[in-house]
């Protein structure tokens, strides 16, 4: 992994960030004055309710939207300032696994998964095909290459959509939303296996999640957005035992049980 | 931040209206803008590297191949009505010997493109600003930027350039089988002397009526891929169009709307210069 100019360890850092959307009169802050770091190697959480700026945190990494004003730095490079050539070369330091999956729907789970090896590397079919087809192993996705994303269910997109972020091998994976519409079983099992690939290949993965507290398992690190705030927390007990009084609000609209009981979140773990 | 929002909340009553009208100018121009930036990354994308050949043959099958038989039918349509009116109106004067040239220079300069233009934006110029807009509401726009590919690239460039050599041909295709229906009706039906329809043709049309046929097919190809597939990639940015599936079936509507509209206006402006 390179190393970064400033503080190795830190893989992302908002240092000020403001960020509005809508037009003159119907102008809406959504991050005001937001500062964290995300550490390499990591899993990092981004907890909140809806509309709180998550999924616009994950564009504003990515490039995809521009801060009103402050940084957004990867590895000590302010992202908003590259231009679209550096901005693109950046970007193949990434994986995105999208709410929705963002799969290709005319395209095959195999096709899917080998366009970023096709479009951005120079390997053969030969290599292409190997190294696919070894992922959609690992992934349990054998005897469905062929298959469009229509015929695939949620919990099977959100594999497709993991196996095509890590093709180029990234240093960083973000994840929105990662279990939206799946039902509790299939989340305990995304969740595992998001866990031990994150642990099998190193990378700093950053959760955009509401699912609270089951994406807590996995965190290293739970940043909480709340009304254009930000709050940083080293595990749930920690939010848990918080004495500010929206992060006791919001754990306790959230979290229910485990905030009353705090000695339940070990059943979680 | 929040002051500065609230006091633009404050406009004056009387000046609203000035605000409201600065506010549409400003979206205009920053429409156009962006509309320009993505004709230039597109047209920019089909001369760089890697090229989708098997992406451009099969837009090469659905805009070209695949408007084949709603041509045939349009020109021959087309055609066959040129054949009988041309004949009402020359038949006053005596000149059916005329109707050869007249149908055929109506066809090679005007019906011929426009016609073409026309059916292929109905036809497959709303698939594809349907097809862009449903990958730009379903983040697969988004995937593409984020894996570091190209959008304009990967999806326009390949259409763009199927076009090109879709609609000119089309447009021949277009002009043959009209004056054969123009041929049907005058020769066939009204009994117009074989020898003078294709002799009125072959001393009417020159080498520069073509050239400007196919100067306006090819116009007309740039502006109805840039159009319609345009009005999809911006879909989220288009005001008044909403969101999800609505927004879609919305900029659907206006691409096809405007690019035949845009069709017809560039039609007047390109003979005015070229004739």
């Amino acid at each position: 992994m390179p190393a970064s100019s400033s503080a190795p360890d830190v893989a992302i850092e908002f240092d000020q960030v403001f960020k509005s959307f809508g037009e003159r009169s119907r102008k809406h802050l959504v991050l005001n004055n937001i500062s964290f770091t995300i550490p390499r190697g990591l899993t990092t959480v981004i907890a909140g309710g809806s509309g709180q700026g998550k999924s616009v945190t994950l564009k504003l990494i990515l490039g995809l939207l521009y801060p009103d004003s402050g940084q957004v730095l990867v590895d000590g490079v302010n992202v908003p300032s590259l231009n679209k050539r550096d901005l693109r070369r950046l970007r193949t330091r990434f994986g995105v696994l999208f709410q929705g999956s963002a799969l290709f729907d005319s395209l095959t789970v195999f096709e899917n998964v080998a366009l970023p090896l096709r479009e951005r590397t120079k390997m053969s079919e030969d290599e292409i095909y190997r190294k696919v087809l070894a992922t959609l192993d690992q992934l349990e996705l054998i005897g469905h290459e062929e298959k469009f994303p229509a015929q695939l269910s949620g919990g099977m997109k959100k594999r497709v959509g993991l196996a095509r972020a890590l093709q180029l091998e990234p240093e960083i994976i973000l994840f929105d939303e990662p279990t939206t519409g799946l039902d509790p079983v299939m989340t305990r099992e995304i969740y595992q296996l998001f866990d031990s690939m994150q642990k099998r290949l190193g990378y700093t993965a950053v959760i955009v999640s509401h699912d609270i507290p089951g994406v807590f398992d996995l965190a290293d690190q739970i940043i909480l957005l709340n009304k254009g705030e930000v709050d940083i927390f080293n595990d749930v007990n920690e939010i848990v035992h918080s004495e500010k009084p929206y992060i006791r609000e919001f754990a306790e609209m959230t979290m229910g049980d485990l905030f009353t009981h705090p000695e339940k979140e070990n059943c979680h773990s | 931040m929040a002051e500065t929002i609230k006091q633009q909340n404050e406009v004056p009553f009387l000046l609203r209206p000035c605000v409201y009208l600065g506010d549409q100018v400003l979206y205009i121009l920053s429409d156009l803008g962006w509309m320009g930036f993505f004709f230039f990354s597109s047209f920019a994308g089909m001369f760089r590297h890697p090229f989708r050949f098997r992406e451009f043959v099969k837009q090469l099958r659905f805009i070209g191949a695949g408007s084949i038989a709603v041509i045939f039918f349009t020109a021959l349509s087309s055609g066959m009505v040129l054949g009988l009116q041309g004949y009402y109106s020359l038949h006053k004067f005596g000149a059916e010997g005329m109707l050869g040239s007249a149908v055929s220079l109506t066809l090679i300069m005007e019906l011929g493109p426009v016609l073409t233009a026309l059916m292929v934006t109905g036809r497959a110029g709303s698939a594809m600003c349907a097809e862009i807009g449903i990958m730009r509401i379903s983040e697969q726009i988004d995937a593409l930027e984020c894996m570091a590919v190209d959008p304009f690239r990967y999806l326009i460039s390949p259409k763009l350039l199927a076009a090109l050599i879709s609609v000119p041909l089309l447009t021949a295709f277009f002009d043959v089988v009209g004056i054969f229906g123009g041929y049907l009706a005058g020769v066939q039906l009204m009994g117009v002397n074989s020898g003078s329809f294709f002799s009125g043709m072959q001393q009417s049309v020159t080498n520069h009526d073509i050239r400007l046929g196919v100067i306006k097919s090819f116009a007309f190809a740039l502006l109805l891929v840039w159009i319609c597939t345009g009005r999809g990639y911006f879909v989220q940015q288009i005001r008044g169009a909403g969101f999800g599936a609505e927004s879609v079936s919305k900029v659907t509507t206006q691409a096809v709307v405007l690019s035949s509209i845009s069709v017809l206006i560039f039609d007047y402006l390109l003979t005015a210069v070229l004739l």
